[in-house]
């Protein structure tokens, strides 16, 4: 249906064999070596690939899986025909891989990681962004809050036409989106950490009423469009309609993700409650949030939290509960390497429920429960770790590269063994 | 609080605090907590005076806006940590924190920024980041002290100030050594944090203000040192 060049649909091909190749030496889906390949063989495969498709990428630090997830649900309950990249695949060959598995054009909505996004922007040529959050993370691979935040920055800058949907009340998201025609949406700041100083002139941010205000330069919380109000998402713009939220997903950080797809949802055309109503079906998200029966019996959940930020939406979840929890966090390339922000994480508030340090870095993991006087048991293997620790429940929260080993292969095989 | 009552002065946690740094402080309060010694954790937030009733300084590393913001305050709270130290309070710095107690560090934009001058140093910025764990061998009575080092500068210590000690893994200050020493004042460039890892350190801190310190269980810490330093290629010792 489109045009390809001989080239690229060459790479496409050479691509595919690679990554049925890898996935028969059982070394996972192959989507990442397939899209190597086809970007190796054709450069200009990725922008050959967009063109025919109405392109809107969703980036931030935490969250970009779910609210990817949230708006192609939105957009195919309205009868789109949607390409993404839904494992989470999110570097230029996952782009590429899920762009070419698809001849329809439609919508393609890719989460994109948020260190490489201005380098692919040109190429993918979105119609609309979606940014969500900029806090640490992996500060041995991305540098520091501030470099990306400026990268965004330029990006937004770059295109006079380009529509961006963003979070008003992160003050790095606020700055990058600041220069374009932003629909901004006010989801309620809860970690400011990494926004003690103004993005644009460094002064020290006050925090009047949930917003932020430079005393300084009075760079302050845009206006939102959209706001997130308990479970209820206020269409601001338009006599404040109010939209029930009903997810399945659970924690106020998913509540976010979903005000941010149906912000996005509205600018392609798809009415808010409608929206709101496809996101209620959604489940889990690429292994996120997924049920399972450890061998004993017990019920447990699998969640991902892989920064400071992130754990601390997941505290907030696990305050309402009185499972064991098991904390397992390596520290390969996409966990970043080094596990110090573990010391920014006020474990302190689990201290007298049954823990587990489990993963790679078990013992920095084990180090920091002691001095939260919250005592661990130490197992590195996670589903080990899980069975060690007392609960009714047990919620398994593991830093990347643990989550994808348990929800890619291990889980799902034990799922089958035990529904 | 009772006079008695030793106080460790977490500097500027918003500003100074992006890598996880803000443990060392934690871990000196337990130490002392754990021994049945009165202590307290005191936050001095962005934007306060350091105050000079101070047992324990801690500073951490932090990104360069917030680093330029911590300057501002600590120079202007230097005679109240000038007094502090005179009157035998100790000092751990890392990092950010590490480079402010030096003349100036350069930031980003190719600014020499004015730091404490605690120490006769100076902080330039390198050409790329020093990044990985890294491992310095300091004089007895501490043992190797490993940590991860994540950062720019690269700081030339004064002739008359001591380096913490000869890097065996890394690069530290970037010229073969890592940190300072000057009576009851470290700096470092290690992280994670370095006190988690290096329990020792921890305890020399402490005891220069409180004496000897009765042991503790440090069972799990030190198999956390142990496994560090096998995974940069040494043994403990």
């Amino acid at each position: 249906m489109t045009r390809r060049s001989t080239r690229t649909r060459l790479a496409v091909t050479a691509g595919r064999l690679a990554g049925w190749a890898s996935r028969t030496a059982g070394r996972g889906a192959g989507l990442v070596v397939s899209g190597r390949v086809t970007n190796a063989l054709a450069p200009r495969a990725l922008a050959e690939l967009a063109a025919p498709q109405r392109v809107v990428l969703v980036s931030a630090t935490n969250g970009k899986t779910t609210t990817t997830r949230l708006l192609v649900a939105a957009l195919e309950a309205a009868g789109h025909a949607v390409v993404t990249n839904p494992s989470g695949a999110n570097l230029a060959s996952g782009l590429v891989t899920a762009l070419a598995s698809t001849d329809e054009p439609g919508f393609a909505v890719l989460e994109v990681d948020e260190f490489v996004l201005p380098s692919l922007f040109d190429a993918l040529g979105p119609e609309l962004l979606v940014w969500g959050n900029l806090t640490r993370d992996q500060l041995d691979r991305m540098g520091e809050v501030r470099a990306i935040t400026d990268r965004w920055r330029r990006t937004a800058a770059s295109s006079p036409e380009l529509r961006i949907v963003a979070n008003a009340s992160d003050p790095q998201v606020a700055w990058a989106a600041a220069p374009a025609a932003t629909t901004w949406v006010r989801a309620g700041a809860s970690w400011r950490d990494d926004s003690a100083s103004c993005p644009q002139c460094g002064a020290l941010l006050t925090w009047p009423d949930g917003g932020f205000a430079c005393p300084r330069c009075r760079f302050t919380a845009p206006a939102a469009a959209y706001a997130l109000d308990g479970d209820e998402v206020v269409d601001v713009a338009h006599g404040s309609v109010r939209v029930k939220l009903a997810l399945a997903l659970p924690g106020r950080w998913n509540l976010v993700n979903a005000t941010l797809a149906i912000a996005a949802a509205a600018q392609l055309g798809v009415n808010a409650a409608d929206a709101a109503d496809a996101m209620s079906e959604v489940t889990t998200v690429s292994g996120r949030y997924t049920r399972f029966h450890l061998p004993d019996g017990r019920p447990a959940r699998l969640l991902l939290a892989k920064n400071p930020a992130g754990w601390h939406e997941v505290l907030g979840y696990l305050a309402d509960r009185d499972s064991g929890v098991v904390i397992a966090v390596n520290s390969r390339l996409a966990d970043g390497r080094d596990p110090s922000w573990l010391w920014d994480v006020p474990y302190e508030k689990l201290a007298g429920r049954p823990l587990a340090a489990a993963g790679e870095r078990a013992l920095d993991v084990a180090v920091r429960l002691r001095y939260a006087d919250a005592p661990a048991v130490v197992e590195p293997d996670p589903m080990r770790a899980a069975l060690l620790t007392g609960g009714d429940e047990v919620d398994v929260v593991a830093s990347y590269t643990v989550f994808a080993r348990l929800a890619g292969s291990e889980l799902a095989t034990r799922k089958d063994a035990r529904p | 609080m009772s006079a008695s009552t030793v106080r460790v002065a977490l500097v500027y946690p918003e500003l100074l605090g992006t890598y996880g740094d803000r443990g060392n402080a934690v871990i000196l309060e337990r130490r002392l907590a754990w021994r049945g010694i009165a202590a307290e954790l005191v936050e001095v937030r962005a934007g306060a005076a350091v105050p000079s009733d101070v047992d324990v300084f801690v500073l951490g590393g932090g990104e360069d806006d917030p680093q330029s913001l911590a300057a501002e305050g600590l120079r202007a709270s230097k005679p109240a940590i000038e007094h502090a130290l005179d009157h035998g309070a100790a000092m751990l710095a890392v990092c950010a924190g590490f480079q402010l107690l030096g003349h100036s560090y350069e930031a980003a934009d190719d600014e020499h920024v004015p730091g404490l001058a605690l120490l006769d140093m100076v902080t330039v910025a390198g050409a790329d980041r020093l990044v990985g764990e890294c491992v310095v061998e300091p004089d007895a009575p501490l043992p190797l002290l490993t940590g991860f080092e994540n950062h720019a500068g690269r700081t030339r210590l004064g002739d008359g100030v001591a380096p913490l000690g000869p890097v065996r893994v890394g690069r530290g200050n970037g010229d073969g050594v890592d940190g300072a020493r000057a009576d009851r004042v470290v700096g470092t460039y290690l992280h994670g944090p370095v006190l988690a890892r290096n329990p020792a350190l921890a305890d020399l801190l402490l005891g220069w203000v409180v004496g000897q310190l009765p042991p503790i269980d440090d069972g799990l810490a030190l198999r956390l040192r142990a496994e560090r330093l096998a995974a940069a290629g040494l043994n403990a010792r």
